[in-house]
This record gives structure tokens, C-alpha cells and sequence, in this order.
């Protein structure tokens, strides 16, 4: 048992954080989610460069060697920032194309961690509510029809990865996105993340993965990203707590530090609380990524999920009361850790989903 | 003991509600079924219409133009117009300042500002909370000094709630820096065309407009502005306050969120089914409906007593009321599901953050959720936030 990260690890968590610190200031954050696309292009080139886009993946699988321990780093300095790449969509998409493990999903690899594609996985569906398991899109004769909800990303992708059925049988496909039939509808969610609904109508798309084969991708791949996304809310959280902490030093009222006060010092208490379980709860999912035991590494991951919800959002909300008015602003990050945080909660399913899956894996153990 | 709504109560319900059916404005019905900040216009228009009725101003003594109703039925009332969807009143003129007025004011003070008010045709806005000075409201630094029949005002003011649509501010200001603090505040009455001021509006996590800030640089107010006595401003503040807070239970405000949050339900489905078949949510809908109902109750008890409990009540019934308002909120915000994720305005609002130009697929019945719920986080911080009002709780309830 060993918590403590590789000497490469802090290396590439320190590269990160310098990013963040330099290119995501918080007046050019605002400039870019105010700007047409809510991103800057050319940061994608420099993850490409300073190898976070392949450092989560095996070299077997064409990565840079590591896993998901080095994708939640990336993610937890990233939600320091509150940085709106689509890291996680990336995140997903290489990890299925891994788990495939084809040739052309070989290929296709090979472009992404170089930043030279951006491909983008479409699984949700508005009826899921977040359960990317929910599929209604049709497959037939290789076309797809269907919708896709909240795909992260959208706009700047070249190929959607797309969940759908063909009769009973579960494929993933890749589809060109600028193929006759794919229409957007671009959106930004509360976080000032911009997002799309992808509708299909009969668009042409090449089988990667059906049956069994296509499930297990997307369990290994929705698993991988749902503990990324962790890693993020571990970030913001932590990031939230910490903020709140200097501020309740410094702002008087009273005639005293309000950090003396003992109501707000429990407060404070039961947020670290939530932060430290947070971040134990990633440990143990890390720790079953690689397990063969999937029913084992999927409760561990609904597991993290829930703490990660549930105590985001607390830790989020508490931020914003122990600052008072200024907590529900927009100039200050606090209300934007809080946004982010709401959004995490649901996304991929909230803490009630979870709860379920954790059950149904610990029922089949 | 009679702890129930007597017949007279629910015939005096009956003409409210045919009232509002009969005379609300359809697009100002239209507007308000999005619960966004209502327009300054057409809270105008409904407050020209119901002054008329003689009932613009529920609270207010009768021989101010009130319609000497009961506390029972003036929640009867508000729960109506929120039911309706009819515009709210300039909340801080009717409810805030004209209290004051009515009670510490002078006779032309009265005569001046009340029945502008309770017309419609003056808005007002609240001057208390400073930079350095929120929930330790007594140490606000906004200095007034006496210049013969002026007093010059130098400052900045902060929070102030729907500031862009007043006229008029009803200002806390420190007169005198020799004594303690809370008696050297006085309140004055000024008008926002002043030279001097100038505002500056505070974007909130909701992107919308409700609190600006506002800085006075050598005003010069009239000094028959002030409001009483020079010194006593604390005691008109705290007196203000105590309204705040009783009307911060919000329980028809609440009440008709529980019954918008029903309407959202019926329309969502959840794996395949009703979302109000769904187990979970039933139980949650169901104990925000459970903790309104005693919430009500508490509310009605404090609006019978006769007083206002010292401000025990107020508290108290502040702290649930406003953990309900978010409860009901995130609850509806998580009905909607994916779409409750999404930044989705009221197609009709004025005063957005920022104009992206996107239409995301969110459902009429889900327009200005996701805004509601984010903006709720203000609800356990304004009027004193929460753990101020537990900690009053515990020294003038409990003696602690």
C-alpha cells in the first residue's frame, strides 16, 4: 500500500498547475467562455505537447505509459483552474478506442495523443438522465439515427465515437461530424461549458465495436472517465475549500476575523471532511482500474461518483455561504467552483444512479 | 384553538382568486409563469390596478390606505397573487421603507413618499449593507455630514436589491463617528437623480440583474430627509429588519414552486416511466411539501400572536423557509434531468449577463430553472444571513 505519487507523477502534476497558473488566469478565463467557442484552440496543442493527451494510456495502447492515476491528476489541476477543455471527452474517447484495440482504433489513437484529431465519444441520450447505458439510436444498414445529448466538445470535433443499437445488439461507431445528416444543437451548460445535442439522421458510420465487445469498451471507458471526472471535482473542491479558508482569515466582522467564530470553524471542518473523502474514495478507485475483478472496479467507481457528488455540491454551496454576498457573484471563482460542481453531480448520472450501480455490483459479487 | 382557515378565510380566498383571474394582464401572467425578476412596467401596471381594489399595500394601516386586513389574510392574499403569477410589488418600498415611514417618519414625509408607493408610481431601494459591513451591519462607514440645511453623503453602498429600477433609497449612514456605533447611524431618504451617485450593477451566478452597488461622492440631501431622529437609525433599521425577516419564510413563494415543480414532474420521465412514479423523488417532493406545511403553520402562528415574538419567530421561520427555497429549486432544476444542466433565460428577460446567441434544447416547462436554482444559494445569505439568525435564535429564544 503506497499513496504517495512517482517522482514523474508530481512532474506532470507540476506542469499542469504551471499551465493553469499561466495561460488560465482568471480574467482570460473570462475572455474565453465569453468568446464564440469557449475555448482556446491553441491550448489543445500545447496538452498535445507536454503529452497530457496520451499520458492516462498504456504504451501497449499507444499512450505514453500511465493510466488513470496520471488522467485524475491532470484533471484535478485542470478543475483547480477551472480550465473548460474538454479533457474528460478526450479522456473517454481514447479509452474506448483502446479497449477496441483494433488497428484502425490503433490509428486513430496515434492521431489523438498527438493532438492531431479531436474525436469526441456521443453515448448520452436525454432520456438517460446521465446513464450513457439508456440507448435508443438506431443502427441500421450502418446508418444511425438518434440523438445525442450533452456531447462535450462537439464543435471542435472531427469524429464522434456514437453508442447505438442495431436490433438488440449494442455497437460503437465512429462518425465523421461533418457527414451528411449530423446536425448540432450548441449549447452552455451552468458551468460555461459548451456542450451540443448531435441528432443523426441516417448518417453513414463505421462499425469500431458490437455485442459484448462494444459493452465492455464502454464499462472500461466510462469507468476510466467517470474517476477522471472525480479527479476534476477532487480539484475544485479542494480548490473551493482552501479559498474559503484564506478568505475566513481576512474578512472582519464583528470586530474580529470571522475564522474565529465556531460555527463557522465546524463548517469549515465538515467541508475538509468531505474534501478528504473525496480524495480517498478516488485512491480506491485508482487502486481497481486495472483489476480484473470489473464488478469490484465498477462499485469502486460508483462509489467515488457519489462522494464526489454529494460532497461537491456541499462543499461547493458552503464555499459560497462562508463568503456571503460576494459568494453568489460572478466576478469571484467561488460561485463558478460551485457551478462546476453542480454540473460534475449529474453528469454521467447523479448520486442516486450511482448508488443503484454500486448495489447492483455488490449484489453480483 | 381554531388552527384551521375559517369559512370567512376561504370566502375571503374565493375573491381573491376570482380578483386575479379576472384582472391580471395576460402577458404579465405570461411573464411571471418564469418566476424571472419581473419588469419594473408591469409591476407598475398591477400595483395601478389592485391600488384601485385598494389593495396594493396588504399591511399597511388603513388610514394610509391599507385594507385593514388580517395577518391570516394578508398571507391568504400573497399566496393568491404568487398562485396567479402576477408581478410582485416594489417589495422594498411596501414592505421596507413605508413601515418606517408610517411608524417614524414625519407628516410630510408620509404625505410625500406613501401614496406614490402604494401606487405604483415610486420604487424604492434599500441603502444598508456596505463592503466591509454585511451581516455586522452596525458598523457601516457611509459618512453624512451636516452642512446647513444639507447633509453632504460620501460612501458606497452594496446589495442593493433591484437598485436599478429605485428612485428613491432609503439610506443607513453614520452621522456621528463620536459615539458607539450603532448610535451614531441615522436613515435618510434620497433620491437617486441626486448628483453624485453612480451605480454599478452586480452579475450574479444566475447571469441576471438584481443587486448593484452604488457610490455617493459629496451628495447633498436635504436634511428634512431624515427620517425621525438623528442618532435613532439603528433602532428604524432593526425595526426594518424584523419585516424582512418574517416576510423571508417566503411560504407562497414556496408554495408556488411546489406546484410548478409538480407541473415539471408530470411532464419528465425517468427510466421510462412518470417521473412522479419514480420512488425517490416522490419521497423528496413529498418532505419539501411536508416541511412547507409546518412552515406555514409557524408562519401563521407569528402572523396571529399579535407581535412579532421579539424577532424570535422571524428567525426561525427565516433559517427553514429559505433552506426550502433551494431545497424546491434544486429539486425542480433536477427534474428536468440534462436539461436542467443547461443556461436557458427567460426568453422575455431584461438585463443578461451575457447574450451567447445559443438556444439550447430545453422544454417551455423548463425555461429559467437552472438560473432559479443557482440564484437560491442567495436565500440562507440576504436578510441576515443564516447563521446570524441561529445565533439570534439561541440568545433571544433559548437564552443561551
Amino acid at each position: 500500500m503506497d499513496f504517495t505519487y512517482t517522482s514523474e507523477q508530481d512532474a506532470l502534476r507540476d506542469s499542469v498547475r504551471r499551465f493553469v497558473e499561466r495561460e488560465f488566469g482568471w480574467e482570460e478565463r473570462f475572455r474565453i467562455i465569453r468568446s464564440e467557442t469557449g475555448i482556446k484552440a491553441e491550448h489543445w496543442a500545447t496538452f498535445a505537447e507536454l503529452g497530457w493527451l496520451g499520458a492516462g494510456l498504456s504504451e501497449e495502447a499507444g499512450g505514453f505509459g500511465g493510466g488513470a492515476i496520471e488522467n485524475a491528476l491532470i484533471a484535478e489541476e485542470l478543475g483547480r483552474g477551472l480550465v473548460t477543455e474538454p479533457f474528460i471527452a478526450h479522456v473517454i474517447a481514447t479509452q474506448l478506442l483502446a479497449a477496441i484495440g483494433s488497428e484502425a482504433a490503433g490509428e486513430l489513437i496515434a492521431q489523438l495523443v498527438m493532438g492531431e484529431i479531436r474525436v469526441v465519444p456521443a453515448l448520452q441520450e436525454e432520456a438517460g438522465r446521465g446513464d450513457w447505458r439508456q440507448v435508443a439510436t438506431q443502427a441500421q444498414g450502418g446508418k444511425l439515427t438518434g440523438t445525442k445529448t450533452l456531447v462535450e466538445g462537439a464543435a471542435s470535433a472531427d469524429r464522434l465515437i456514437v453508442s447505438a443499437r442495431d436490433g438488440d445488439t449494442l455497437g460503437l461507431y465512429l462518425v465523421d461530424a461533418a457527414s451528411t445528416g449530423v446536425s448540432a444543437t450548441p449549447y452552455r451548460t451552468l458551468d460555461n461549458r459548451r456542450v451540443a445535442d448531435i441528432t443523426l439522421n441516417a448518417v453513414e458510420a463505421v462499425l469500431l465495436a458490437s455485442g459484448p465487445e462494444a459493452e465492455a469498451a464502454i464499462a472500461q471507458a466510462m469507468d476510466h472517465g467517470i474517476v477522471t471526472l472525480a479527479g476534476e471535482a477532487l480539484g475544485v473542491m479542494d480548490a473551493a475549500l482552501w479559498t474559503t479558508r484564506d478568505y475566513l482569515k481576512v474578512r472582519k466582522q464583528f470586530g474580529t476575523a470571522i475564522g474565529n467564530f465556531q460555527a463557522l470553524q465546524h463548517r469549515m471542518a465538515d467541508m475538509l471532511i468531505e474534501v478528504e473523502m473525496t480524495r480517498s474514495s478516488l485512491y480506491a478507485a485508482l487502486g481497481m482500474m486495472a483489476d480484473d475483478d470489473i464488478r469490484a472496479r465498477t462499485a469502486a467507481v460508483a462509489a467515488v461518483k457519489v462522494q464526489a457528488s454529494t460532497g461537491g455540491v456541499y462543499v461547493g454551496g458552503q464555499a459560497i455561504q462562508l463568503h456571503g454576498g460576494i459568494g453568489v457573484t460572478e466576478e469571484l471563482n467561488i460561485s463558478h467552483f460551485y457551478r462546476r460542481l453542480y454540473v460534475i453531480a449529474r453528469q454521467f448520472g447523479d448520486a442516486e444512479m450511482h448508488l443503484a450501480r454500486f448495489a447492483e455490483a455488490r449484489d453480483a459479487a | 384553538m381554531q388552527p384551521s382557515y375559517s369559512a370567512e378565510d376561504q370566502a375571503f380566498r374565493a375573491e381573491i382568486r376570482a380578483f386575479a383571474e379576472a384582472n391580471l394582464p395576460a402577458d404579465l401572467a405570461r411573464r411571471g409563469l418564469y418566476d424571472y425578476h419581473p419588469r419594473r412596467e408591469d409591476q407598475a401596471r398591477w400595483m395601478k390596478i389592485l391600488a384601485e381594489k385598494g389593495w396594493s399595500v396588504p399591511h399597511w394601516p388603513q388610514a394610509y390606505g391599507g385594507p385593514g386586513w388580517s395577518g391570516v389574510q394578508r398571507l391568504i392574499f400573497e399566496e393568491e397573487m404568487r398562485r396567479a403569477h402576477a408581478p410582485t410589488a416594489d417589495r422594498i418600498g411596501t414592505e421596507l421603507v413605508a413601515p418606517v415611514l408610517y411608524t417614524f417618519g414625519s407628516e410630510e414625509q408620509r404625505q410625500k413618499y406613501l401614496p406614490a408607493i402604494r401606487t405604483g408610481e415610486t420604487f424604492w431601494a434599500q441603502g444598508f449593507s456596505e463592503p466591509g459591513s454585511g451581516s455586522d451591519l452596525s458598523s457601516l462607514r457611509t459618512r453624512a455630514v451636516r452642512d446647513g440645511d444639507e447633509y453632504v453623503v460620501t460612501g458606497q453602498k452594496t446589495w442593493t436589491t433591484e437598485g436599478h429600477h429605485g428612485d428613491m433609497i432609503f439610506m443607513l449612514v453614520r452621522t456621528n463617528t463620536e459615539v458607539k456605533p450603532q448610535a451614531g447611524i441615522s436613515a435618510l431618504l434620497i433620491d437617486l437623480k441626486s448628483p453624485g451617485i453612480t451605480r454599478r450593477p452586480i452579475w450574479t451566478i444566475d447571469e441576471g440583474l438584481t443587486v448593484n452597488e452604488f457610490f455617493f461622492d459629496d451628495v447633498r440631501v436635504p436634511a428634512e430627509n431624515l427620517v425621525g431622529e438623528e442618532g435613532a437609525g439603528w433602532s428604524y433599521a432593526k425595526f426594518l429588519l424584523t419585516n424582512e425577516r418574517t416576510n423571508s419564510a417566503e411560504v407562497p413563494h414556496t408554495k408556488r414552486d411546489i406546484a410548478q415543480l409538480r407541473a415539471i414532474a408530470a411532464k419528465e420521465t425517468k427510466n421510462g416511466k412518470p417521473l412522479m412514479e419514480d420512488a425517490s423523488f416522490r419521497a423528496r417532493l413529498a418532505r419539501i411539501e411536508v416541511d412547507t406545511m409546518a412552515l406555514e403553520v409557524a408562519v401563521l402562528r407569528a402572523l396571529t400572536s399579535g407581535s412579532h415574538d421579539g424577532g424570535s419567530i422571524a428567525s426561525l421561520v427565516k433559517v427553514r423557509g429559505s433552506e426550502l427555497r433551494q431545497r424546491v429549486a434544486d429539486l425542480a432544476d433536477e427534474a428536468l434531468g440534462d436539461r436542467g444542466l443547461a443556461v436557458r433565460l427567460s426568453p422575455e428577460a431584461e438585463h443578461v449577463m451575457f447574450e451567447d446567441g445559443l438556444t439550447p434544447p430545453v422544454p417551455e416547462h423548463g425555461v429559467g430553472i437552472s438560473a432559479k436554482a443557482m440564484f437560491r444559494r442567495a436565500t440562507t445569505i440576504y436578510g441576515g444571513a443564516n447563521e446570524i439568525q441561529r445565533t439570534l435564535i439561541a440568545k433571544t429564544v433559548l437564552e443561551l
